[in-house]
């Protein structure tokens, strides 16, 4: 655990990474005493809408005179709510049946596994938009319609590893030694497998937070006044080419969220996968 | 006679995914809804039109023999009625693919066209300042929302700078329609005018797209390239004496670019997923912007009508796919 956690505070991009994300954790946690205008979510001042960006609202006003800085900390608890509970339910479900259907092999798991096949076969945001059209805009009908998209990713990598694993002397043992299915899968298979569970959650949270704004900036997304960054954006292109921090500020905390999360799952996947670690030192 | 195996295996499965795509469909706009014919009469309907509905399409029925009648339906072309333009969906989705394909397309060809060179030259200069540099920028290019870059281009170069036009396909009417491609009517019609038009409108939605499908390319570029030149046979060829260029360009890039092949599939999908909000900015009359306006106007056969389609489209582009790496690679084939 240390030699990981020193190795990862040597890769530059991935520490910058964690960075990233601790700002947005930040932002969520402190966003009443961090904004300038906190009663903005709900309250506008129409008198002083489309203000640029000044002493007063750092990064200007939208069409309703609301704090655009104010807004953006508030939505960083969407963000992260929708995202960190989305990846839950989807890692609740998929790594479960991916050990299952990976340990026990029979036409139970094969079926399991070509559903999730199915599900990957389309693309994620056109089956997410399906969804939620049905569903109707929320919060947690967004979570509902990523979660559903989500959970073959977790369900196709664990079925793979733990089938590869499924051979390996230590698991052997641990059979002979007279330990039960469930104890085998979950105290030896799931803690070896682990690592690349760590390294696809990482990078599927970036994922989920892009398609999580996509669909609030489809109309998909929890209603107004929410300030969902999606949304945001979307109101904003009305104001164009007058008000581009309108459109500009949500789409950059977007961005920098996105490539923290990007950023510390391509370090994480370095020093964690053992394939990669091996064509290192091979190199040298 | 290995190859017809190959296909026949692949074709064999393309017939239960297309079933698993509709049952997932089905269950999504008939199983999930409280009331499907409240829903397929939108927001403004009696109730004497919802019951009528309801009759109409059999959702009185037992879910299989919905779910057979659906298939059926499906099978037959029909998709329903879009409440938005009154047209039958299919006939709606069909008009606009062509649009969807070329942007795709092109996109497609532009990635490739940059993304493989720069995934070489990475790999060639592993852990460099351009290797680095390109990570980064790879990195950064997977995590930008592609709606917001959309109309960040769109603010700079069309609204302030005025270099290129706002959105649609081309000025006024379009070429006489031969293929639906623009580019490939205007050069057939041999309408200069039109072609470079066309081209103009294409430059920011297809960068918005390129964008995140070159970043895909490089890096599995760059990862093929460093699996194969720690095989055992470019040492080989290597200790043979062969200049290096032609180790590298004939042998390594040849075996690096299977790899990048079974990509586009995926990119396929990355770009299906970004047209949808990439061309309802751009104004492209194509099957995303059909799709946005849909999801607006709450027209729930045209977006589930969209959904069908494009999970068809991305089933079969791997389809193709699975099948051309089987006969680039032989050991596929088992």
């Amino acid at each position: 655990m240390r030699r990981i956690l020193r190795k990862l505070a040597e890769d530059r991009a991935a520490l910058f990474g964690l960075v990233l994300i601790g700002l947005l954790v930040l932002a969520a946690i402190l966003a009443p005493w961090l904004s300038t205008h906190p009663g903005d979510v709900t309250e506008f001042h129409t008198a002083q809408r489309l203000t640029a960006p000044g002493a007063e609202n750092w990064l200007g006003t939208d069409r309703m005179g609301s704090d655009i800085y104010s807004r953006l900390l508030y939505g960083a608890r969407i963000t992260i709510t929708i995202a960190v509970t989305a990846i839950a339910v989807a890692v609740a479900i998929g790594v479960p049946i991916g050990l299952v259907a990976g340990y026990y092999q029979g036409i139970g798991s094969e079926l399991l596994m070509r559903v999730s096949d199915i599900f990957l076969a389309v693309p994620q945001i056109v089956l997410a938009i399906a969804i939620a059209q049905t569903l109707g805009p929320s919060i947690e009908n967004v979570i509902l319609a990523l979660s559903a998209t989500y959970w073959p990713f977790w369900a196709r990598l664990v079925y793979a590893e733990t089938r590869s694993c499924k051979n390996e002397p230590f698991v052997e043992a641990a059979i002979a030694l007279g330990c039960s299915p469930w104890r085998v899968m979950v105290l030896h298979i799931l803690p070896s497998i682990s690592s690349s569970i760590i390294v696809r959650t990482t990078i599927g949270m970036g994922g989920t937070i892009l398609t999580a704004a996509t669909l609030g900036f489809l109309g998909l997304g929890p209603p107004p006044p929410t300030p969902e960054w999606g949304r945001t954006i979307a109101e904003a292109r009305e104001f164009l080419p007058m008000a581009w921090w309108y459109a500009a500020f949500p789409g950059l905390a977007i961005f920098l969220v996105v490539m923290g999360f990007n950023l510390l799952g391509d370090g994480l996947r370095d020093v964690l996968d053992p394939r990669l670690r091996r064509a290192a030192r091979h190199d040298k | 006679m290995k190859t017809f195996v190959l296909v026949v295996n692949r074709l064999a499965w393309f017939v239960p995914t297309l079933l698993g795509l509709l049952a997932i469909v089905f269950f999504i706009s008939h199983v999930i809804p409280a009331d499907p014919a409240a829903f397929v009469a939108g927001e403004n309907a009696t109730p004497e039109t919802v019951a009528a509905i309801r009759a109409r399409l059999g959702l009185d029925q037992p879910l299989y023999v919905q779910f057979w009648r659906y298939i059926l339906s499906i099978l037959d072309g029909d998709m329903g009625r879009s409440i938005y333009t009154g047209r039958p969906v299919v006939e709606d989705l069909l008009s606009r693919l062509p649009a969807t394909l070329e942007l795709t397309l092109v996109t497609v060809l532009v990635s490739i066209a940059v993304g493989v060179p720069l995934g070489v030259v990475a790999a060639l200069r592993r852990n460099s300042w351009l290797d680095h540099g390109l990570r980064v920028v790879t990195i950064a290019g997977l995590a930008i929302a592609s709606f917001w870059f959309a109309i960040l281009l769109q603010l700079l170069f069309s609204m302030r700078l005025g270099w290129t036009p706002l959105g649609g396909r081309v000025e006024g009417w379009g070429p006489e329609q031969i293929t639906g491609f623009y580019l490939i009517d205007a050069l057939i019609l041999q309408d200069h005018e039109i072609l470079l038009d066309a081209l103009q409108h294409m430059i920011l939605p297809v960068v918005t797209l390129a964008v995140p499908a070159t970043a895909t390319i490089v890096r599995f570029t760059r990862a093929g390239m460093l699996n194969a030149l720690q095989s055992n046979y470019v040492l080989y060829e290597t200790a043979m004496g062969y200049p290096r260029r032609l180790v590298i360009w004939k042998y390594v890039l040849r075996n690096a670019l299977i790899g990048t092949v079974t990509q586009i599939g995926l990119i396929f999908g990355i770009l299906l997923a970004g047209a949808v909000v990439v061309e309802a900015v751009f104004d492209w009359p194509g099957l995303g912007t059909f799709a946005v306006n849909s999801i607006l106007s709450s027209d729930y056969n045209a977006v589930m009508g969209f959904t069908v389609i494009v999970g068809t489209m991305f089933i079969v582009v791997n389809l193709v796919v699975d099948i051309l790496h089987g006969m680039i690679d032989p050991r596929e084939v088992r």
